[in-house]
């Protein structure tokens, strides 16, 4: 008995094998409520670990390759020494390009916290110089020892207090993600477990009027294997598109790329949440199966 | 066909049957008689690979019963046609899908006409699709025969076939077992009416064993 061979639509013997379990049950219900219930939870798990797994590749992506030197200094050295440090850049091994920002920049990246009418003038802010790396990087120490030589007022900063640990959330919040479908199957495996087993013992006048009159026990297990596996196959497409609708339906990703406003799929990601039902019909087949032969095992 | 070789069984830390040694030959005609509770149901069950041996060794068509896998006894037993005292049935199936289950679960095709023919001849033409909870006792007994025998096994067990019939029912359900034997099935009863052992020993060359003090032996001939 394979999970392929159960699923063919019209093996007549399926046919005959489904017709010898009754056919209504709470049991059977319970399954399909629970295979739809995990895999709408598993669509939002799934949502979860991809836009974790998309921020922690767009913040290492973003800060790896730059740095900024922070230049502070008086009104009258500055440019000055905006020159030396660009100077400095320049000449420097594994920094593919280097370039002061202007005061519009500085405004727009001030203006979340500020707000739109910050006097950039009136205010003593420092120079920040952007600096991107070349392939093979650059020597961090010895770059802050010819800056503090050529610009006294200008430290380098690699960003790697910020990247560290953002990657390591990102990543954290991918994992609880993958985490969460885990759990979200093994749980489904038990609930369609118990309600087999349910299913079984309260046909035990069935299995025993099978078994008299010679059916083997992969006959009688056929029997509820295929149907608690559509039932779960069934549930869970219904529940995966009542996810996918749910997930498509957040609000969509604005200028500023917040995490939640990114929370759903992108292109191909949206082929992944229909791996769902099949999934579930492979949790549902294994653990209805060891279920069946093992119920079937106590009862003899 | 089936043969036990100084055979116990043991139930609850008491022994219920014990040294019996006996082979039913093809073709022939058994009943077996004792008290309540002497284990007539528990020798059937043995013959029929439910339960197995405490000691000793039954052999059931030429296989030792213990050496059997769970695939084997259940093959085996398409090969013996049991009808018990409460005949249980798939009670949300029609009667005519029931009595054709041993086909079914053998993977095998039943031929309307076929069924039709044997749901006649126990007297249930007319019943072919009324569900078992609206049937009565004797309509339970005689479907439980047809489904014993649909597959064509080569031994017959029943089990009080007659425990809830009355007289004529039971003459009627005895007629069908005495026609099974002449087609050369091996027929073994389970049964304390005497009446209906000395009715069939009218019709039918059948052997008396009585269970007695834990062991099968042979019936006297004043049965």
């Amino acid at each position: 008995m394979t999970l392929l061979s159960l699923l063919t639509p019209d093996r007549k013997a399926d046919r005959q094998a489904d017709r010898v379990v009754p056919p209504s049950g709470h049991t059977a219900w319970l399954t399909s409520f629970t295979a739809g219930a995990m895999a709408f939870l598993a669509v939002f798990a799934l949502a979860l670990s991809l836009a974790a797994g998309r921020l922690a590749d767009r913040w290492s992506d973003a800060l790896e390759r730059t740095a900024t030197v922070r230049l502070s200094a008086p009104e009258d050295q500055m440019d000055l020494q905006t020159k030396a440090v660009l100077a400095v850049l320049s000449t420097t091994p594994g920094i593919a390009s280097s370039r002061a920002m202007t005061d519009a920049e500085q405004r727009d990246l001030l203006k979340p916290w500020f707000g739109p009418d910050l006097p950039v003038d009136a205010l003593p802010l420092p120079r920040l110089i952007e600096v991107t790396e070349s392939g093979a990087g650059y020597d961090g120490e010895g770059l802050r020892q010819r800056l503090a030589a050529e610009a006294p007022g200008a430290v380098l900063d690699d960003h790697t207090r910020w990247r560290r640990p953002l990657a390591v959330a990102a990543g954290r919040l991918r994992l609880l993600g993958l985490l969460s479908i885990a759990l979200i199957g093994t749980a489904t495996a038990a609930m369609i477990t118990l309600a087999a087993s349910a299913a079984l013992a309260a046909n035990t006048q069935v299995v025993r009027v099978l078994r008299q009159v010679g059916a083997r026990d992969a006959y009688i297990a056929r029997a509820f294997v295929r149907r608690f596996t559509l039932r779960a196959i069934s549930g869970a497409a219904v529940g995966t598109v009542l996810g996918m609708i749910g997930v498509a339906l957040l609000p969509s990703t604005d200028t500023a790329g917040s995490f939640l406003t990114g929370l759903g799929f992108q292109g191909l990601g949206w082929l992944y949440p229909l791996t769902l039902p099949p999934l579930v019909a492979v949790v549902a087949f294994a653990a209805t199966r060891a279920a069946a032969f093992r119920k079937l095992r106590e009862l003899t | 066909m089936i043969a036990f070789d100084n055979v116990a069984y043991s139930y609850g830390g008491g022994e219920l049957l014990s040294e019996i040694s006996l082979r039913l030959a093809p073709g022939s005609f058994h009943f077996l008689t004792g008290p309540s509770g002497a284990g007539k149901s528990t020798f059937l069950k043995l013959c029929y690979g439910e339960l197995l041996p405490s000691a000793g060794r039954i052999t059931l068509f030429d296989r030792e019963v213990r050496s059997l896998s769970r695939d084997d006894i259940a093959l085996t037993r398409r090969r013996i046609g049991m009808v018990q005292q409460d005949c249980q049935f798939l009670d949300h199936l029609p009667l005519a899908a029931n009595v054709a289950l041993p086909l079914t679960v053998a993977g095998k095709v039943s031929v309307p006409q076929d069924l039709s023919d044997l749901l006649g001849w126990v007297g249930l033409g007319q019943l072919a699709d009324a569900l078992p909870p609206s049937l009565s006792g004797g309509e339970r007994q005689r479907a439980a025969l047809a489904r014993a025998i649909i597959i064509g096994p080569d031994v017959v067990l029943a089990d009080e076939p007659t425990g809830n019939l009355d007289w004529e029912m039971s003459l009627r359900l005895l007629t069908l077992l005495v026609e099974l034997n002449r087609m050369g099935k091996t027929v073994l009863i389970a049964t304390h009416d005497l009446n209906l052992i000395r009715q069939a020993k009218a019709q039918v060359a059948a052997r008396v064993l009585r269970i007695s003090k834990r062991r099968v032996q042979l019936a006297g001939a004043d049965l």
